[in-house]
């Protein structure tokens, strides 16, 4: 019965001698912090959210490019040498904190990292310093219409003929697909072997002949694409790590997004919109909304400990997959759950979408309310998520039922 | 930045999870029922030096983890406030007990259902705006309750009396039983998840162990995630207290470092985790949950006692969006709350 008090303190292994816990960010990473506001502060600017919203692309080019001029990009690629983990932490923790959109950044430095982590030195020449630069984005051909969960189903096929590898398939949600300058691609380049043993991972100029894209638009606003492969011709020079090891290439890009990217707070700003309404509103006073602004606010709190759980432990050279994946599972489910709650505090004004005048908190209760059913799907689905936790936390038998 | 224990404190909860497990294990628990107290569980705690200690918080809550894991029937969030609060000589001995109520005196002078008042020779409280101390017996019986805990009603003006400080050093007091709290309330939890999965594990049904069903591994899933962010929140809010740094309330940018709204936070988000596990895993235990014979629910009741003898979760929530929103402070405190800082 021990066996789980122990495993959750796990963290004892990796403790530093004598030194107490502490929570306080080290001066570097406050110095490093105070960056990174100050320019999201000078480019998140209505103009900016504006457009996002209208285009439905939830990408800032002049974050991006400021940020990186800065550095501060280059120093949040996982294994670049230049920054740590706590700083990939961070600086996209600011970013959402913000409200800045931060998805298509976030895809291009944790893909860099994969680059870093396999790739060959063209590769690493061609994508890391596009990418550094705030210039390349970089989107992810994984799902497709018949393979989310069961994304090892996938049947996209990369065929070899002669020297090049032909692929032909569809990958689904390959979010900014329109803007990304490449793809990493999951194929299937061996059909005997089973399901995720015969896979390769591609990277894929987005400009390559053959490659298609359609815009999928979303109940949030956010438009993301399908992508079309029609025999489309590579070299080995696109392979990405191992022929046939593609599923391992994948499980790189997954850690350092569920250790530290992922399972972050969307909550913050809808708590900050939620109280600036209740102000305007003149609805601070009530107590059932006070009671429930304290609730979101400690789900806020306890999630941003859980992330910066997983960044303290990726920074002491630790996979923080699955303590990601709860931060994952807790934060997002407490997301969804808060914009519910908002929604139907604000009533009918709560209805009115941006910029609609009478709009409860200008209109981001309403946004929220259709953002928040993505956020327990994506990144790994609440259910995927309690599977794993179960078989590989608690121990509990594999089974499918 | 540090997110794990100190080597120190990880002997720390080595020894006292030894400690707890031998000498209390679920049968010592039982045979304190109703009562909830264990004199010689209370005197071999007192043997291992914990009051009057240079242990920081922070160490006492790790240690407090352990006692909750335990389901341990001695004071020991009690005792230990009231222990940092008055270095009275039998206080540092474990041979008075000490018990803090966390209602002020009502018109008649009586402290109502006061944590551990049944055992208690040493009771603190608020009567109006003095903060008292009031020596004597302890009844040794109480209304019979939820956690078999030994609570009881204590007379404020019966016995010695002195003041011993204002409202700012009982608040004080009692955000550092609010942290202690959590972390029993997080050893509980654990123990429950614990419980859970190994009862899943050996339960089965249709030919396979319970615990291969998706539905139940996902409702035990939901546990440890938050169960490891309470001990966090936990020991935040403990260290904070230790540092005694004023600390701000910056909501709006989720930067909240005031010790006060921190002990707070780390009771609500570890009573809700402490109720959940609890009666997620007396749930998948089946009938054999609901029976007396299985230890599920000891920990379920305790669960509950533990954290709601402390007040109704609402009020101490309302109490915090105090604040963290203080704008519109004046007058949405409700009547149950004390008044805080």
């Amino acid at each position: 019965m021990k066996q789980i008090w122990v495993a959750t303190h796990r963290l004892l292994d990796t403790g530093e001698g004598g030194a107490d816990m502490d929570f306080q960010l080290p001066p570097e990473v406050l110095s490093y912090r105070k960056r990174v506001r100050d320019i999201i502060a000078a480019h998140h600017t209505p103009e900016a959210v504006h457009h996002q919203h209208a285009s439905g692309t939830f990408n800032n080019p002049a974050l991006n490019r400021a940020l990186a001029a800065e550095g501060l990009v280059e120093r949040a690629v996982p294994g670049l040498g230049a920054g740590d983990p706590i700083e990939l932490w961070v600086l996209f923790n600011e970013m959402e904190k913000a409200g800045a959109p931060l998805d298509a950044l976030a895809m291009a430095v944790m893909i860099a990292g994969v680059v870093q982590h396999v790739g060959t030195p063209e590769q690493k020449a061609a994508v890391i310093p596009a990418v550094t630069a705030g210039e390349a984005l970089i989107c992810l051909g994984y799902s497709e219409a018949d393979a989310g969960s069961d994304l090892s189903s996938l049947t996209t096929r990369a065929t070899r003929d002669g020297d090049q590898w032909v692929i032909n398939g569809a990958k689904m949600w390959t979010t900014m697909a329109h803007e990304a300058r490449w793809v990493i691609l999951l194929a299937r380049t061996d059909p005997s072997l089973p399901r995720h043993r015969g896979l390769t991972m591609f990277l894929l100029p987005m400009n390559t002949p053959g490659v298609r894209v359609d815009p999928v638009h979303t109940m949030a606003t956010e438009r993301t694409n399908a992508t079309f492969y029609d025999d489309v011709r590579v070299g080995d020079d696109c392979v990405l790590g191992e022929v046939n090891g593609g599923w391992q290439v994948m499980s790189v890009a997954l850690s350092f997004e569920r250790g530290v990217m992922g399972g972050s707070n969307p909550g913050v700003p809808l708590l900050r919109h939620s109280a600036q309404w209740a102000h305007d509103s003149g609805r601070i006073n009530e107590p059932a909304v006070r009671e429930k602004l304290a609730r979101v606010a400690i789900d806020n709190h306890v999630a941003a400990l859980l992330t910066q759980r997983s960044a303290w432990i990726a920074a002491s050279g630790g996979m923080p997959g699955l303590e990601g994946s709860m931060t994952k599972l807790f934060a997002s489910e407490a997301y969804q759950q808060a914009s519910r709650w908002f929604q139907e505090m604000a009533g009918a004004e709560g209805l009115l979408q941006l910029q609609q005048p009478g709009a409860a908190a200008d209109g981001w209760i309403e946004y929220d309310a259709r953002h928040s059913p993505v956020t327990t799907i994506y990144g790994g689905t609440s259910e995927i998520i309690r599977n794993n936790i179960a078989e590989r936390h608690l121990g509990l038998p594999r089974m499918r039922r | 930045m540090q997110l794990a224990f100190s080597a120190d404190q990880q002997v720390l909860a080595e020894a006292f999870g030894q400690f707890f497990s031998r000498e209390s294990p679920t049968s010592v628990v039982r045979r304190a029922e109703t009562l909830g107290f264990d004199a010689a569980l209370w005197s071999s705690l007192g043997a291992m030096e914990v009051w009057g200690s240079d242990a920081t918080l922070s160490d006492l809550c790790v240690i407090g983890e352990a006692a909750g894991h335990a389901l341990a029937p001695v004071p020991f969030a009690e005792h230990v406030v009231v222990s940092r609060l008055l270095a009275w000589p039998t206080l540092l001995t474990g041979e008075s007990v000490g018990a803090i109520s966390p209602r002020a005196a009502n018109a008649h002078g009586l402290w109502t259902i006061v944590p551990a008042g049944a055992i208690a020779d040493i009771v603190v409280g608020l009567d109006g705006d003095e903060f008292i101390a009031v020596r004597s017996p302890a009844p040794f019986a109480g209304p019979a309750n939820h956690a078999c805990a030994p609570l009881a009603d204590r007379d404020s003006r019966g016995g010695e009396r002195s003041v011993i400080g204002n409202r700012h050093h009982f608040e004080r007091a009692m955000s550092e039983l609010r942290v202690i709290t959590a972390s029993l309330l997080v050893g509980v939890a654990a123990l429950a998840l614990e419980m859970g999965v190994e009862y899943v594990q050996q339960r089965h049904q249709f030919g396979v162990p319970i615990g291969s069903f998706q539905s139940v591994q996902h409702g035990l899933a939901d546990l440890p995630g938050r169960i490891d962010g309470a001990r966090l929140l936990t020991h935040q809010a403990a260290q904070a207290l230790d540092l005694g740094h004023v600390g701000h309330n910056a909501v709006a940018n989720n930067d909240i470092t005031d010790p006060h709204s921190l002990a707070s936070m780390a009771l609500l988000f570890a009573s809700d985790i402490a109720a959940d596990a609890t009666a997620r895993s007396l749930h998948f235990h089946g009938g054999y949950g609901f029976s007396d014979e299985y230890d599920i629910q000891l920990a379920y009741r305790r669960a509950r006692g533990w954290a709601l003898v402390l007040g109704d979760p609402t009020a101490e929530r309302l109490a915090l969006a105090d604040r963290l929103w203080p704008s519109a402070a004046a007058g949405t405190a409700t009547s149950n709350s004390a008044v805080r800082l």
